[in-house]
């Protein structure tokens, strides 16, 4: 048998970041190193199954997600190694990574309050839970609960004040609809835009991808519990698999990811926060304003998801 | 009523002592199809047993009730909408003749190659409060419409479903009107019958296996569906089971319910062969294409206006819209890997069609010579795949694909000392194998429909001449159900086409297809970034389409 002299290197990455927000990455990666990059593309769910079934003979060794609430479950369920690098504790803050460094955000998804310019002024709002006060009767838009942004957002305010307290507020929420919840962001702030409500929930990049195709339309995002605990953040993040093959090329990956360059590309790509907090973000991302982030770590919203969800169906949030 | 009817099949020279005292060739092949498919099955089957949680207590508390009601409605809906909708234009296109006839007898067809979620959001995108329809009513009446139907809402659902999945119950009906129809309309005009009454008494009875088929295929596949129903938000018995999943984190509980879904799929399969098995349905001679029932004037411009009315709603529109939006994200997203999505998808479509096609046929073959419970129960599980939400299934064909390449690779590694990766997962053989156990019931479907066409005595006339088994099979049942096979085909390559979890799980690097494509662009909500592969699934499903109704129409 004969082998090349120096055999290129080879990474594999099961995502669930879609193949359009990574790809760019991936290229930019093996045009700077050599480095080859193969990789599939699945939604969470399938994506931890085809790894834990594959066990120690996986041919993944990185795995990128959406969602914390996701990549804890990774680690949960032992799929993920822990990570011991300078570069990346540098680089993410403790709050946006695994407490055991299993896995690392490497981009914010802030998840915030958007509101009709034309119906409501800023100093009508001031937090997520003010949502549920009987002025926001019929003025509410919200997308279904079984996306699981919102599984986080209400994993985060039950971590805050408590189960008890966390029903309470949606069932609020879901007494001010306007109307039925919908299956997207997007149509929410659709729906924000033209009446039917005058204010709602959605994450960031949803407001920017809108408002690059129809910058008229009467939207501003506002930044809640600014003087209580922040705005909840999310991550899209990564971690290296358990049985990964070639571990030390996986590791060089995502300390690249987590470095400037890539970082920019990374958030960039999708209007999202770069993680690392050295890194500023897109000029027109910076432009909606800088707020405080909810420190609380993200995992919480992987260990408190089936609470939530739970509580959200006993709150008829559907 | 007639006695069912048994086909005694003498023993063939020839066969070992082995197969005579066992299982003969034609139980072997079908035990083992069907075995390909209960292996999956049994994977989330078995879970039933498996730790019992607090979900299921939940599911009860909170929401089981609503979540039973939907499907209910869902499926009582969709199942009236589409039988409807497809028997009376099948017999239109099939038996009658009226303006636009020609061509609207396979455009009629053609939202079989639309995915009915992509629907769904045109449709939501058109309909809803914020889309150009209610807008610029508004803007006319300078306030709200005084009443709009609201699109997101259970008809709504209804309403999309229908009109995507008409197709499997118009195909095989027209396929069963176009042989059988008219002719027995005759005879019954030639008693003394009217045409409506003949076309209800006589005609409809006659295709009710064909339509029966159709209409399994929808059931199975609104049940399964779960792209449609969560851009609807309308909660069903699947968005528990993936409620289950993705979001309580419980794989078992979800496949729990998944079970429990299977099983009720069985039963009323069993049934719906029970009362089906005492009938017989066979050919009524031949007919030729020129003695259609004229539609004269206005009877003929309204058959052309209902016609036209569907294929507008269900097609034309939908289509339209989506080229708008592709045509705005053409020059940003179009790049040459789209030639490489198209020729994998219709690789992939193409390969998978055979494959299931020739499944089918064995499981039809061997049902018809070797009718006995034994094989009947074989045949129907050997089609249950189709009636499980695709993730699941896809989990339950990746477990054990994944248990046998271990098995392989220790085996290899203790004998040579070598280690090796994968030899399955992550194979075109994989996929494919995975196509066939989700598609099998949509190739039977349309298969066996054409086989209950073959009159018995054909049977016996062959096996007085001495041919029967395989050459009875080739030179017989083939010919005759070249019509049913080419339905078959063709549904099953655009469903493959359309298909996401199976393909996303199990995909070799690189593979990507049309629906990945689809996939990628709608996980996030960027809807009109979809509408490009989805334009180009329509473009590929449309060759096929007009070759099928060439051939179909060509009378056996």
């Amino acid at each position: 048998m004969t082998s090349p002299l120096r055999a290129a290197e080879e990474v594999i990455v099961y995502s669930a970041r879609n193949e359009q927000l990574i790809k760019p990455l991936f290229d930019a990666y093996t045009k700077e190193t050599g480095t080859r990059i193969k990789f599939i593309t699945d939604k969470e769910g399938p994506l931890l199954e085809r790894l834990k079934a594959e066990g120690e003979h996986t041919p993944a060794d990185l795995l990128i997600t959406v969602d914390a609430g996701n990549l804890w479950r990774a680690a949960e369920e032992g799929l993920l190694k822990p990570i011991h690098s300078k570069v990346l504790q540098e680089n993410i803050p403790a709050h946006l990574r695994d407490p055991e460094n299993r896995w690392f955000g490497l981009s914010v998804r802030a998840r915030t309050i958007v509101y009709n310019t034309q119906k409501v002024k800023p100093s009508d709002l001031s937090t997520y839970e003010d949502l549920a006060d009987s002025k926001w009767k019929g003025r509410l838009c919200l997308r279904t609960s079984k996306k699981v942004y919102n599984q986080s957002l209400v994993a985060m305010m039950i971590s805050e004040h408590g189960e008890p307290k966390t029903e309470q507020i949606i069932k609020s929420w879901v007494g001010n609809l306007a109307t039925d919840v919908f299956s997207d962001d997007t149509q929410v702030m659709k729906a924000i835009a033209a009446g039917q409500c005058d204010v709602g929930i959605v994450n960031t990049y949803y407001y920017g991808r809108l408002l690059v195709k129809e910058p008229t339309l009467p939207l501003a995002l506002f930044w809640p519990n600014q003087n209580g605990s922040g705005v909840h953040v999310n991550i899209s993040g990564a971690g290296i698999t358990k049985h990964a093959k070639h571990e030390q090329a996986a590791l060089k990956l995502l300390e690249w990811l987590s470095s400037q360059k890539a970082q920019n590309l990374f958030s960039d790509t999708d209007m999202e926060y770069p993680a690392n907090p050295k890194i500023a973000p897109d000029k027109w991302v910076a432009s909606w304003g800088s707020f405080k982030q909810n420190l609380i770590n993200v995992s919480k919203a992987g260990e408190l998801q089936d609470e939530a969800v739970k509580l959200m169906d006993r709150a008829g949030y559907k | 009523m007639m006695k069912p009817y048994v086909l005694k099949v003498p023993f063939e020279r020839g066969v070992s002592f082995f197969q005579r005292a066992f299982l003969d060739r034609w139980q072997v092949a079908t035990l083992s199809i069907a075995g390909l498919v209960l292996t999956p099955l049994g994977v989330v089957l078995f879970s039933v047993f498996s730790e019992t949680n607090d979900v299921w207590l939940h599911f009860v508390q909170t929401s089981l009730v609503t979540l039973l009601a939907n499907t209910f409605w869902l499926l009582l809906g969709v199942g009236v909408g589409t039988t409807f909708l497809g028997v009376s234009l099948a017999w239109l296109t099939a038996a009658c003749d009226f303006p636009g006839r020609k061509w609207l007898d396979w455009a009629l067809m053609l939202p079989l190659s639309l995915p009915p979620y992509v629907v769904a959001f045109v449709g939501i995108g058109l309909l809803d409060f914020t889309g150009p329809v209610q807008t610029q009513l508004r803007s006319w009446l300078g306030a709200e419409p005084l009443w709009f139907p609201k699109i997101r809402s259970t008809g709504g659902v209804i309403a999309v479903m229908t009109l995507t999945l008409y197709p499997y119950v118009y195909m095989l009906a027209r396929n069963a009107f176009l042989t059988q129809g008219r002719r027995a309309i005759e005879a019954a005009q030639s008693l003394g019958q009217g045409r409506l009454r003949g076309f209800l008494h006589v005609a409809l009875p006659m295709a009710r296996p064909w339509i029966a088929g159709g209409l399994a295929l929808v059931l199975m596949e609104t049940l399964a569906d779960f792209g449609t129903v969560s851009i609807f938000n309308y909660d069903t018995f699947t968005t528990a089971i993936y409620k289950a999943w993705f979001g309580l984190f419980s794989l078992s509980a979800a496949a729990q319910l998944a079970s429990l879904l299977v099983l009720i799929v069985f039963i009323v399969l069993l049934i719906e062969q029970r009362s089906r098995s005492r009938r017989r349905f066979s050919h009524a001679g031949r007919s030729s294409v020129a003695d259609r029932i004229p539609l004269r004037g206005g009877r003929g411009w309204l058959a052309f206006a209902y016609a036209i009315s569907v294929l507008g709603i269900a097609f034309i529109i939908p289509v339209g819209q989506l080229s708008v939006w592709a045509f705005g994200v053409f020059q940003q997203d179009f790049d040459l890997r789209y030639l490489s999505f198209l020729g994998h998808s219709v690789f992939l479509g193409g390969a998978a069609a055979l494959l299931t096609c020739a499944g089918a046929l064995i499981l039809v073959s061997a049902n018809r010579l070797r009718n006995d419970l034994m094989t009947r129960t074989a045949v129907r599980v050997a089609t249950l795949g189709y009636a499980l939400p695709g993730s699941v299934l896809a989990v339950g064909i990746f477990i054990p694909l994944i248990w046998i390449d271990k098995q392989m690779i220790e085996w290899i590694q203790t004998l040579f000392g070598i280690e090796i990766g994968f030899i399955l997962n992550g194979t075109l053989a994989a996929m494919l194998l995975a196509y066939l156990i989700r598609f099998l019931a949509v190739a039977h479907g349309a298969v066996d429909s054409a086989m209950n066409r073959i009159t018995p005595s054909l049977d016996e006339t062959a096996r007085c001449l001495g041919v029967s088994g395989v050459p009875l099979l080739r030179r017989v049942y083939l010919p005759m159900l070249r019509g049913g096979l080419l339905t078959a085909a063709l549904l099953v390559f655009v469903d493959v086409m359309k298909e996401m979890p199976i393909t996303l799980m199990t995909r070799p690097f690189g593979w990507d297809t049309l629906s990945v494509r689809i996939f990628e662009m709608t996980s996030e909500g960027q809807w009109e970034r979809a509408a490009l592969p989805a334009v180009a699934l329509v473009l590929a499903g449309f060759i096929p389409i007009l070759l099928l109704s060439r051939y179909s129409n060509r009378e056996p």
